[in-house]
C-alpha cells in the first residue's frame, strides 16, 4: 500500500463521521504558536525550561487511548530528550495552534506518526542552530544527546535549558526539510511507556469531568422525553423547588436543531427541564418531583418488534437501492455446488461510558467557558456558539479527561446543555447526566438487518454472494453509523456479488460506536463467510485464505485491500491458536477464526469458548494477529487497547440490547444492560506482525473480528449457528 | 443536619439531608472525590470505600447510617500497607486505559489481599466481579493483584 493509498482510506473510513464536521486536513501543519505559549517556547508544543524539563503539549482529548502519553512520545524521540525530564500538558480546544483536535477513527497514529516526529525535529534543529551561533561553529558540526547539543569536533556540550531563550530568536526550519531518526536509534518510540497520568489515576485525585469544580458552582440535572425530542407539556416546578438545595427550575424548550438531520451524529439542544442545586443528590430529589408529563411524538409509534417485522417484509422484495452488482448473481447461486441462505440481525448498543455524560459551564458577560469531557470538542463548540446566539470566538473549551469515549463523546449535548443551563442560571454549573439518562439519551450502534444466499463451487471457490441489507435512514441517506459501502468485504473477491440496500425510517438517534459500521457488519460477513466455508466442507481458516487469493492489493483507491496483510495475520493466528490440533477438544468446545481489515489495521483473531449444555458459553482464550504497520509506538499502550478492544466485542455480543418499544429505550441501567465482569474475561494473546507500511492507530480495528471469532467458536463447539446478537443460553442449550 | 464522620482517620463534618447518599455528601460537601458513580444502583463499583476495612458501595450508603463506622476512601490508600502495594502493581503494569473505575478496583483489591493476601483466580474473581471496567483492563487487573500479593504473574 502506497502512502496515497492510506490517505483514500482515510477519506473511506471518515466518510461516516463526516457529516458531523469531522472534515479533515490530510497535512495539519504545526503551527508556530510560540508567542502565547510563554517563555521556553519552541513552538506550540515544545516549551524547554532553564533546568532543562521539557513540557510537550498533548494535542487531542484523552479518553483512555492512551494519546495524552503517546503523542508527546513521538515529539520528544527526534527532540532527543529524556523521557523522565518530559512533563505532559493537556492543550484546550485550539485549532489555530493544533488543527483538529478530536478522538475518533484510530486516526491519531496515521494523522500525527509523521507530522509531530517532524515538529520535535524542527525544535531539535533549533536547539543546535543556537548551540551553533553560540559556538560560532557550522551546525552540521553539532550532534545531540538525550537533552544536549554535542560539538562533535571540540567536544563542548550545552544543554537544552540553557539554549531554550536563545531559540526565540531563531526561525524555524521547514519541517519538511529535516532527516528524521533512524528507527534502530530510537530511546523512546518502541519502549512501553505508563501512562503519564497513571500516578494520579491510581491515587484517586480529580482528573475527570466530573471532578471539575469551580468557585459558586451549582449542580445541575436535565429530564429529557423518553420519546426523543418530545416537548414539555407540563412540570410542576414549584414542587422541586420546595426541594432543600434547589435554586431553580425550568422548563427548556430546545433547539429547532436538537436531533440531528439524517446521517449527523449527535443531539443538540432538547426539550427537557433542569434542576439546579446547592448539591447534586438536591437536584435530583428535586427532579424525580417534577412529575413532567410529555407532549405526543411520532417516533412513539416506532418499536424493535416493529423494525424487525418491516425489515422481514422488505427482503422479500427488491432493495432501494444497489450498492454494488458484479457479474451474475442468480446465476452463479444456480450453478453453485452447495448454496446457503441465512438471515443476520444485530441490535441497537449503547456506548455506556462509565462515567455518565456531564459538562461545567460558566457564562459571564458574554463569555462563555466550558470544562468538558470531549471527544470532539470544536463541533461542540460551534453548537454551542449555534444554539445561545454568541459568536464562537467567546467561548473557550478545556478539554478534560474523559471516563471513556468508544465514539458517544464525539457529539456534545451534553456540553450545550450544561452551557445553556448556566446561563440561564447566572452561575457556573456542572451538569451531570445520571446514568439512567445516560442509557436513554445515546445516540446508538444501529441495529441492522442482512438477508443473504451465497454459493461456493465444487472445488471451493466462493462464487456468489448476495446481501440485501436493511437498515435506518430517510431512503437516500443512511442514519449515522447505519450505512454500508459497495466495497464491504468480500466485494472484488467474489466474482458474482451483490449488494442491495433499504431503508427504515428512525427517530431514535444512532451515531458511531468504537469500530462504527465495523462493529457490525463484520458478525454479520464473517459469520456467514464461515458458513460458506463448512458448506463447501472446508477449513474455514484455509477457506479465509482462498477467498483472499494471491494478489497483494485487490482494488483501487479508496478501495484496496490489503490481502497480503490479510493473509498474513490469518497465517499468524492459526500458529498461535493451534488452529491445526483443533480437533481434539473437548465435546462442547471449539474455535472460530475471523478476520477483518478497519481502521487501517488488518486483525485475524480466533477466539476458543466452551458451551454447557445449558447454553451458557464460557470463552477460554482469544489470540489476535494484528498488522498495523512497521512500528507499535507505545507497546503498554498497545497491548492495552487491543486486549480492551477484544473483550468489548465480547461484552457486546455475550450481553447486550438496546431494545426500543413505543420509542422508548427499554434498557435503564447497568442491570438490564450488563457489562462484561472480570470473572468472565478470558485471556488474550496478542502477537504484532510487523510489515513495511506507516503505523496506524488501535482504537478500533481489534473489535470487529472478535465477536463472529467468538459466533463461529460456538458453532464449531455445538453445531449451533448464532444469526442474532447478543448470544443467548436459549439459542444454544441441548 | 449535620453529620460528623470519620473519614481517613479525621472527623469531617457535613451538613446533608440524611438520605444522602455517601457517594453524594463525599463527592458535593467534602470535596472528596476519589469515589466515582458510574451507575447509583450498586451494580459498577465505581464508587467502592471501606467501611472498618469491608468494601461497599458508597452510592447505597445513605449518610445518616454511616455513625461512628471509619469510612476510608482512594484518597487514604498510599498510608494503607496493602493499598500501597496496591497502587504500586498497578502503576507498574499501566493497568489504568480511562481510569475512571481505577479507585473502585483498587479500593476492592485491597479489602480482598488485606484478608487473601495470596488470592486464587477464583477469589480474585469473587472479589472483583462487582467492579466494572468498561475499557476491559481485566488482564491487567488480575496480574496487579498478582503482583501486589507476590504470586507469579501468569
Amino acid at each position: 500500500m502506497t502512502i496515497h493509498d492510506v490517505q483514500a482510506n482515510r477519506r473511506q473510513i471518515l466518510a461516516s463521521v463526516s457529516a458531523a464536521g469531522l472534515t479533515l486536513s490530510f497535512a495539519v501543519a504545526p503551527k508556530a504558536d510560540a508567542q502565547t505559549a510563554g517563555a521556553g517556547a519552541l513552538n506550540a508544543y515544545v516549551r524547554v525550561a532553564p533546568d532543562g524539563i521539557v513540557t510537550i503539549t498533548a494535542k487531542n482529548p484523552e479518553i483512555g487511548q492512551g494519546i495524552k502519553t503517546m503523542l508527546p512520545m513521538l515529539i520528544a524521540e527526534e527532540l532527543d530528550v529524556d523521557w523522565k525530564n518530559v512533563r505532559i500538558e493537556q492543550a484546550d480546544n485550539n485549532p489555530k495552534a493544533y488543527g483538529r483536535q478530536f478522538a475518533g477513527g484510530s486516526m491519531a497514529t496515521p494523522m500525527h506518526w509523521e507530522e509531530l516526529r517532524r515538529v520535535g525535529a524542527v525544535a531539535r534543529a533549533m536547539m543546535i542552530q543556537a548551540a551553533a551561533q553560540a559556538w560560532n561553529c557550522a551546525p552540521g558540526d553539532c550532534a545531540t544527546t538525550p537533552g544536549n547539543v554535542v560539538n562533535t569536533k571540540s567536544g563542548k556540550t550545552r544543554s537544552y535549558g540553557s539554549l531554550a531563550l536563545a531559540c526565540a530568536t531563531i526561525t524555524p526550519p521547514d519541517p519538511k526539510s529535516l532527516t528524521l531518526k533512524d528507527p534502530k536509534a530510537y530511546r523512546i518510540i518502541g519502549k512501553a511507556m505508563p501512562q503519564y497520568d497513571v500516578g494520579k489515576i491510581v491515587t484517586g485525585q480529580p482528573l475527570f469531568g466530573i471532578d471539575v469544580q469551580r468557585p459558586g458552582m451549582l449542580y445541575a440535572t436535565f429530564a429529557k422525553a423518553p420519546v426523543f425530542g418530545a416537548k414539555v407539556a407540563g412540570a410542576d416546578l414549584d414542587a422541586a423547588k420546595s426541594v432543600k438545595g434547589v435554586r431553580k427550575a425550568f422548563v427548556v424548550e430546545g433547539a429547532a436543531d436538537g436531533m440531528a438531520p439524517a446521517g449527523a451524529i449527535g443531539q443538540g439542544l432538547l426539550p427537557g427541564v433542569a434542576v439546579v442545586a446547592d448539591t447534586w443528590w438536591a437536584a435530583r430529589k428535586g427532579r424525580d418531583r417534577l412529575n413532567v408529563s410529555w407532549a405526543e411524538h411520532p417516533t412513539s409509534a416506532q418499536s424493535s418488534k416493529g423494525f424487525a417485522e418491516q425489515a422481514k417484509a422488505l427482503s422479500a422484495g427488491k432493495g432501494q437501492r444497489t450498492a454494488r452488482n458484479d457479474g451474475d448473481v442468480d446465476a452463479a447461486l444456480k450453478g453453485a455446488a452447495a448454496t446457503v441462505e441465512a438471515a443476520y440481525s444485530y441490535p441497537f448498543l449503547s456506548h455506556a461510558n462509565l462515567e455518565p455524560q456531564n459538562c461545567t459551564a460558566e457564562f459571564k458577560d458574554g463569555k462563555l467557558e466550558i470544562w468538558a469531557p470531549t471527544q470532539n470538542p470544536e463541533p461542540g463548540r460551534q453548537l454551542c456558539a449555534r444554539t445561545l446566539g454568541i459568536p464562537a470566538e467567546n467561548i473557550t473549551v478545556h478539554m478534560v479527561r474523559c471516563g471513556g469515549g468508544f465514539g458517544r463523546r464525539l457529539a456534545n449535548d451534553y456540553m450545550v446543555e450544561a452551557a445553556w443551563i448556566a446561563r440561564e442560571t447566572g452561575a457556573p454549573v456542572k451538569l451531570l447526566w445520571t446514568r439512567e439518562d445516560d442509557m436513554a439519551h445515546d445516540h446508538y450502534r444501529p441495529a441492522g438487518f442482512h438477508f443473504f444466499r451465497g454459493g461456493v463451487d465444487a472445488a471451493g471457490n466462493l462464487t456468489a454472494l448476495h446481501d440485501h441489507f436493511v437498515t435506518f435512514g430517510n431512503g437516500t441517506v443512511a442514519a449515522s453509523s447505519a450505512g454500508m459501502g459497495g466495497a464491504e468485504f468480500p466485494a472484488q473477491f467474489v466474482p458474482n456479488l451483490r449488494y442491495e440496500v433499504s431503508m427504515m425510517p428512525l427517530g431514535v438517534p444512532t451515531g458511531p460506536l468504537r469500530a462504527p459500521g465495523s462493529n457490525a457488519l463484520s458478525f454479520a460477513f464473517q459469520s456467514f463467510i464461515d458458513e460458506l466455508a463448512h458448506a463447501a466442507k472446508a477449513d474455514p481458516l484455509a477457506f479465509q485464505i482462498k477467498l483472499l487469493g494471491d494478489k497483494p492489493v485487490v482494488g483501487t483507491a479508496p478501495a484496496s485491500y490489503g490481502a497480503a496483510r490479510m493473509v498474513g495475520v490469518l497465517k499468524a493466528v492459526g500458529e498461535m491458536s493451534g488452529w491445526a490440533n483443533r480437533g481434539k477438544l473437548p465435546k462442547g468446545e471449539g474455535m472460530g477464526v475471523a478476520c477483518y481489515f478497519s481502521h487501517l489495521g488488518y486483525f485475524a483473531e480466533v477466539a476458543h469458548v466452551a458451551v454447557s449444555p445449558a447454553g451458557d458459553v464460557k470463552v477460554k482464550k482469544v489470540w489476535v494477529a494484528a498488522d498495523v504497520g512497521r512500528q507499535i509506538i507505545n507497546p503498554a499502550g498497545a497491548m492495552n487497547q487491543v486486549q480492551g478492544s477484544v473483550l468489548d466485542g465480547l461484552s457486546g455480543a455475550l450481553h447486550q440490547q438496546i431494545t426500543i418499544a413505543s420509542g422508548r429505550v427499554e434498557q435503564s441501567n447497568f442491570t438490564d444492560y450488563p457489562l462484561l465482569r472480570i470473572n468472565e474475561a478470558p485471556p488474550v494473546e496478542v502477537k504484532w506482525v510487523v510489515t513495511d507500511f506507516p503505523p496506524t492507530g488501535l482504537g478500533e480495528p481489534a473489535l470487529p473480528p472478535a465477536i463472529p471469532a467468538l459466533t463461529n467458536a460456538i458453532f464449531a463447539a455445538t453445531g449451533k449457528r448464532v444469526r442474532s446478537l447478543p448470544v443467548t443460553p436459549d439459542m444454544l442449550k441441548a | 443536619m449535620a453529620y460528623t464522620l470519620n473519614i481517613n482517620g479525621k472527623a469531617l463534618s457535613a451538613d446533608v439531608d440524611g438520605d444522602t447518599p455517601l457517594l453524594w455528601t463525599l463527592r458535593d460537601t467534602l470535596g472528596i472525590l476519589g469515589p466515582k458513580y458510574g451507575c447509583g444502583v450498586a451494580a459498577c463499583g465505581a464508587c467502592t470505600v471501606h467501611v472498618d476495612g469491608q468494601p461497599m458501595r458508597s452510592c447505597q450508603i445513605p449518610t445518616e447510617s454511616v455513625g461512628s463506622a471509619k469510612i476510608t476512601t482512594i484518597e487514604n490508600m498510599s498510608a494503607h500497607p496493602v493499598g500501597k502495594k496496591v497502587q504500586a502493581a498497578w502503576m507498574e503494569l499501566d493497568v489504568a486505559q480511562c481510569g475512571y473505575c481505577q479507585p473502585g478496583q483498587i479500593m476492592s483489591a485491597t479489602a480482598l489481599l488485606a484478608k487473601t493476601p495470596k488470592p486464587t483466580d477464583a477469589q480474585i474473581d469473587e472479589a472483583m466481579a462487582g467492579n466494572i471496567c468498561r475499557c476491559a483492563t481485566y488482564t491487567r487487573i488480575r496480574a496487579a493483584i498478582k503482583l501486589a500479593s507476590g504470586q507469579k504473574v501468569a
